[in-house]
């Protein structure tokens, strides 16, 4: 069968907001895949922007190696404010 | 990391409320179930447009119509997000597509029923959907993030079928006699079919306990048909109207109302093909199905072709998000 490549879709929903991905839809071309993504996740307004990509595009880490990968966070805890004991005289920082 | 170990991992995060996301390690049983499950559930929308689709031409004011079309827009959108949660757990589209054309695979009976008249709309919208957001509503907490996701979406549109139908109902129960007549007969014959949505009784139900245990399913059929017929007794009082079961009165002792036998061998017989409207059901979907075939060749030559020719040009309904941002 002549199989519709799958594309990802990232919808702003509000001026100012960051795109966040909502879903996926299978689609010819990206135009259609544009339009299937208006239809099926902005019927009720929730978009002002859409993106769409072809899934094949997207890399992604494996959560099989998340330890090791997001290791070098793990251990640098004076990167947070926290971190800093400041005299209780000290306001406002 | 072994087998013993991953599955150790899995436990725990089902233990602490973690969702499993597609590329996590999980469990074969647990995907096939849930490939099941969504895939069976994707089917009930796209096929759950046919008995509705029905009246869309007939509605009996402009605005119904409107509304009606709005409806089943949404029922398509649901089976949409639907098989794209499945797809996450590689089986493709076309799959799924087989299993339910060539009868493998199953949806939910409800549209098995026929739709007679236009109270049909208001009672499948009251009952039927009534019925769906019960079970769908604990599903927005189900272990696996994607199904979750979908729930969460769908949840959020549902609410206006339920109150649309509902509203039809209660337009027909204040209008003439016959309108009143045709209101309670909708109600008579989508009662008991609704009531049987939340499948066959825990003790026969033999997927439930696992699916417990692996936090798919929140509550058991028996707990959420209890809340669906507790909820459905107050409201028909409201319509002035009457659910057809003699046996339905409140139990103090238990605070909840009990009520009479489903018929099961309905039930089964439904289930195994041979309700009022299995045939008719699959042959629309066929149709549909191998109708559109030509559209979706044309779609992707069309789209090889501008692929060929456009390596040069940009395509002029999307801009290059580089460009945008």
């Amino acid at each position: 069968m002549n199989e519709q490549p799958l594309w990802e879709v990232f919808i702003r929903n509000k001026q100012g907001l960051d795109h966040k991905h909502v879903g996926s839809l299978h689609a010819a071309d990206a135009r259609t895949a544009l339009e299937s993504a208006r239809d099926v996740y902005t019927r009720r307004m929730e978009g002002i922007s859409i993106w769409v990509v072809e899934s094949r595009y997207i890399h992604a880490s494996s959560p099989e190696d998340s330890g090791s990968f997001f290791d070098p966070a793990n251990d640098k805890v004076y990167r947070h404010p926290t971190f800093y004991k400041l005299p209780d005289e000290v306001q406002y920082m | 990391m072994d087998t013993e170990a991953l599955q150790k991992e899995f436990d725990e995060k089902i233990e602490k409320d973690i969702k499993i996301e597609p590329k996590d390690w999980m469990p074969a049983e647990y995907r096939k179930t849930l490939i099941r499950q969504i895939s069976q559930h994707a089917h009930s929308e796209i096929v759950g447009m046919l008995p509705e689709a029905n009246w869309i031409t007939r509605a009996p004011t402009l605005n119904r119509k409107l509304i009606l079309i709005a409806k089943v827009q949404d029922e398509a959108g649901h089976g949409l997000y639907l098989y794209c949660a499945a797809e996450t757990l590689n089986i493709t589209r076309e799959e799924m597509q087989e299993q339910l054309l060539s009868g493998k695979a199953k949806y939910s009976s409800i549209f098995n029923y026929p739709t007679l008249t236009w109270a049909d709309m208001g009672a499948i919208g009251w009952l039927v959907d009534g019925a769906a957001i019960i079970n769908q509503i604990p599903l927005c907490r189900t272990s696996f993030a994607p199904y979750s996701r979908g729930m969460i979406r769908i949840c959020k549109e549902e609410s206006f079928h339920q109150r649309q139908g509902y509203q039809i109902l209660l337009t027909l129960a204040q209008g003439s006699k016959e309108q009143k007549a045709m209101a309670q007969d909708a109600i008579n014959r989508w009662w008991w079919p609704s009531v049987m949505m939340f499948g066959p009784r825990d003790a026969d139900s033999p997927h439930t306990k696992q699916s417990m245990a692996w936090k798919i399913k929140r509550f058991s059929n028996d707990e959420l048909r209890q809340k669906f017929i507790d909820m459905c007794a107050q409201q028909v009082e409201v319509l002035g109207l009457k659910i057809p079961d003699p046996d339905l009165k409140w139990n103090e002792e238990r605070k909840h109302y009990d009520f009479g036998e489903i018929d099961w061998d309905e039930f089964w017989s439904v289930v195994k093909g041979y309700g009022p409207c299995n045939e008719e059901r699959m042959s629309a979907r066929i149709a549909a199905h191998e109708n559109g075939k030509w559209v979706r060749d044309a779609a992707m030559a069309y789209a090889a072709k501008q692929d060929a020719k456009s390596k040069s040009s940009t395509d002029k309904t999307s801009t290059k998000i580089s460009k945008n941002e």
